[in-house]
Formats: structure tokens, sequence, C-alpha cells
């Protein structure tokens, strides 16, 4: 679809990172929003998210952080736009400019620092041990160093830091 | 088709250990040779990652799909999040030259190359497909004659264009696996709705999640179920925990939630325990004497 970027010939701040220019087919049908789980308890539009990404930045707006990614609104765009990768792509924008929650931040950092997400308590290593599961510190070591050379590599140690 | 390697994530390792368990019971029940991806880390989660920065997930997820390149062996997960992050990165990775090319230069520094070789399963689709629903059936001496709400998850079958299991809408394998135990799957409204725990909401935005994870367990407690099956970790802390946690506002489900290879440990004849169901937050006794009494094959009032 990139010939609509031709021929309206203009530059949106989102837009152009997005490489999505479909999403500029939008007709403000809704269909996204009535499908989306999200919406139905928060301030989550996501027929809204998608009007205003093309007009202005909108880096600030929580509710691009409410969104669980479930791909309904994509699923079932009428314009086969691609809602729920738009946002991802509006996402890295925020992170880019250091909109980062909280509990994400913290989140990242257990990934720098343990090559793990969801880090291995004392309480699980006990279980694991009960369930003869395998507690191999050899090669979880090797994976959370060759994690950290990665992610240095690719500046997400600094991204984060932002 | 090759070998496979199991890769666990981080979240059934470290707090759901009972699903790994069980897993690896099942495998060896039904002859599936499966060895551990060992040096994986976090696959990485797509929630956050993918949302964070496109390179970096891509970089962390080809290292894990090397690994596999390496014993040249398939890659089996068991969690629809690891699902998502790997046969994405996978798909993506396989197309892409310049962004293969830029994740390679990364992965250089670790003296690892991506080529691009194996394929990234899900242990459902995996089961469904490669053993079949009438040969998993024969392995099962007792039915499972249980009620039960399935819960597919949102990344084990969208995006469709990616995943190729068939429509999102309304799609059957998965209930097709679980009544091949002898379960019966019982349709309820909004059975294909998000569980709210994905794309970072469940750990920014705790309350909020929860509201979905409600609108959810309603609806399957109005269905009349003994258990929930899933086939992911986070929508099963999500059920799991999310139970316990809407208790303060009043609610009373009592719904034990199963990974699927729980059930099927079940079906095989495993205990409870030995599926680590006294695992999950939610330990509901009358269930698992109901499992125990068709397991010793007394009759049971249904
Ligand atoms: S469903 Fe598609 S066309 Fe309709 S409002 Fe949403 S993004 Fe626009
Ligand atoms: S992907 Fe996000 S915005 Fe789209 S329907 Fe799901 S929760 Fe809503």
């Amino acid at each position: 679809m990139s010939y609509s970027v031709i021929r309206l010939n203009i530059s949106f701040p989102i837009f152009n990172p997005m490489k999505n220019p479909d999403i500029l087919t939008c007709f403000q049908c809704g269909t996204c929003h009535a499908s989306c789980p999200s919406g139905k308890y928060t301030s989550l539009n996501i027929r809204k998210i998608v009007r205003d990404s093309i007009k202005k930045d909108i880096s600030d707006q929580p509710e691009l952080w409410m969104c669980t990614t479930c791909y309904n609104c994509q699923e079932r765009c009428p314009r086969g736009i691609k809602v729920t990768d738009a946002v991802l792509t509006l996402r890295s924008e925020a992170v880019k400019k250091g909109k980062i929650l909280p509990a994400h931040r913290k989140v990242c950092n257990f990934l720098i620092k343990t090559g793990q997400s969801i880090p291995l308590d004392d309480k699980h290593l006990e279980i694991r041990k009960k369930l003869n599961l395998r507690t191999d510190e050899a090669s979880w070591k090797k994976a959370r160093k060759e994690v950290k050379v990665l992610l240095r590599s690719t500046g997400f140690d600094e991204l984060v830091k932002r | 088709m090759k070998k496979l390697s199991l890769f666990t994530g981080c979240l059934i390792p470290n707090r759901y250990p009972g699903i790994e368990k069980a897993t690896m019971l099942v495998l060896e029940r039904l002859g599936i040779k499966c060895s551990y991806l060992k040096e994986a880390a976090c696959c990485p989660a797509p929630g956050i990652y993918r949302s964070f920065d496109k390179i970096t997930w891509l970089t962390l997820a080809s290292r894990n799909l090397v690994l596999a390149e390496e014993k040249d062996t398939d890659i089996l997960t068991i969690c629809n999040g690891c699902f998502s992050s790997l046969m994405d990165a996978n798909n993506i990775l396989k197309n892409d030259a310049g962004l293969r090319n830029e994740v390679n230069a990364h992965l250089q520094k670790i003296g690892k190359e991506y080529r691009g070789t194996i394929e990234v399963r899900h242990i459902i689709e995996f089961l469904h497909t490669d053993i079949g629903v009438k040969k998993l059936g024969d392995a099962i001496d007792k039915p499972l004659e249980i009620r039960a709400a399935v819960h597919y998850g949102c990344h084990l079958l969208k995006p469709t264009r990616d995943r190729k299991l068939g429509s999102a809408e309304c799609p059957v394998f998965f209930d097709e696996l679980v009544e091949a135990t002898g379960a019966k799957s019982v349709p309820y409204e909004g059975k294909t709705s998000c569980c709210g725990a994905g794309g970072g909401v469940r750990s920014a935005m705790l309350e909020t999640s929860f509201r979905m994870t409600e609108y959810k367990l309603d609806r399957i407690q109005k269905a009349g179920v003994d258990c929930i099956i899933d086939a992911c970790p986070f929508c099963h802390l999500q059920y799991d925990a999310g139970q316990v946690e809407l208790e303060k506002s009043g609610k009373n489900y009592d719904i034990p939630v199963l990974h699927f290879t729980q059930l099927l440990g079940l079906a095989l004849g495993l205990t409870s325990d030995e599926v680590g169901l006294h695992l999950n937050e939610i330990v509901n006794l009358k269930f698992e004497e109901k499992i125990a009494q068709i397991q010793n094959g007394n009759k049971t009032e249904i």
C-alpha cells in the first residue's frame, strides 16, 4: 500500500518509522475498539490511537501500555491494517524517548542481570530440587554471560537507562 | 522431521515447575524424544521486549534459535509467549536478509550465527498434528470424565497469518486434544477472549489485567466446569493467582487451573501431585479426589 505515501507526500512523526502506511486506509469503523478486551475496562480506544498516531506524537499516552497485544483488532480490521503491530511500533517510539513504566524497567533489569525475565528464587529452587528437575548452574551462567554481551551490543542496557 | 529440544522459558521453570515436571513425564510416557535446550535464556518475552526494541528482541530470540540449530533439532515450546517470540523471530529472520545480517553482527560477538534451519513448535499443535487425536486417545486407559473450560490463549492462534493454525474465532484443535483425554470441552461465552496478562499489562497494571480475568472467570464459572485447561504459563498464572486476588473483592471461584500437559498426565495415570497440581495457588481437593476416583476405576456421579 505504499502508493498512498507517495501520493500524499506528507511526513508524520510516527508514520515513517512505522513503515505501516496502510494505517492511512483506516475509515474509523471502530471494529478494532469493539473487539478490544482491554478497552472494555480502560481508557484504551484503539480506533483513536490509530487516528491520532498519524496526526501527532502520542508517545505520552498511557493507553499505549494498556494493550495486551491480543491481536483481536488486527485480525478483525476490515482494511487489513496491522493494528497490533502498529501499537508495538508506537511503544518503541515512546521507549526511545525514555517513556518506560517502572514495572517494565524492573523486568528489563532482571533480564540484564540474570538472562531471565522472571528469575529463579530460593523457594522455587528448592521445589525444583524436590521434583528432580535440572538445576544446571553452569549452563545458566553461560546463558547469563552471553545475554549480557548481546544486550550491550544492541544498546539495550543504555536504552532502559533513559 | 527433526528431533525436538524443549524450551521451557522463564515462568514455567521458575514459578510453575510442576508444569515442567508434567511435560517431561508425559513426553516420556508417549515415547516422544525431547531433551532440554540447555543454555537457553529468556525467549525474550514478546509483551515487553518486542515493544521496546525490535533488534534486541530478535537478537535474543535468535540466540535461542541458534542453540537448537547447533543441536540440529526443532524447538518445542510449552508457553504461548515463547512460541510467539521464537516462531515470529524465526519467520522474520528467515525472510529478511537485512535483519538477519544485523542480528548476526551481534551474534558474532558470542561466536554464533543464525542460519534459519529449524522450526518452532508449540506442544498443542505438535501433539495435534504429529501425534494425532486418535493415537493420543488410544494411549489413555481411563478417560477423565470431567468438564473443562479450554483457554487457547491469544498467541497460540494469532496473528493467524503467521500461526497458520486456522481460524482464531472458533478454533477446534485444542478442544479435540482435551476431549481425547475423555474430558468434555464445555463452550462458554468469551472463550477466545484474552486472560488479561499479555503485552506487559499484568506486570505494569495488575488491577486492569484482573478486570479481564474476572470477565473470563465469571463466564467460565457460569458454564459449570471442573477445571480450566490452558496452554501457557502466563494465562495459567493469571487464572490461578487471579482467583486468589479476586477473592478480595468477594469472588469465590475455586476452579483448578491445569496446563494441558498436566491434564494429559492425569489421563495417563499420573497422580495430581505428580503433575504438580499441589504447586498451584488454587488447590481444590474435591477435584483431586474426583480424579483419583476415576483413575481407580470407581464410578463417579457427574
Ligand atoms: S478496524 Fe481498522 S479500519 Fe476500522 S477503525 Fe479500526 S483500524 Fe480503522
Ligand atoms: S491487540 Fe491490544 S488494542 Fe488490539 S484488541 Fe487486543 S488489547 Fe485491544
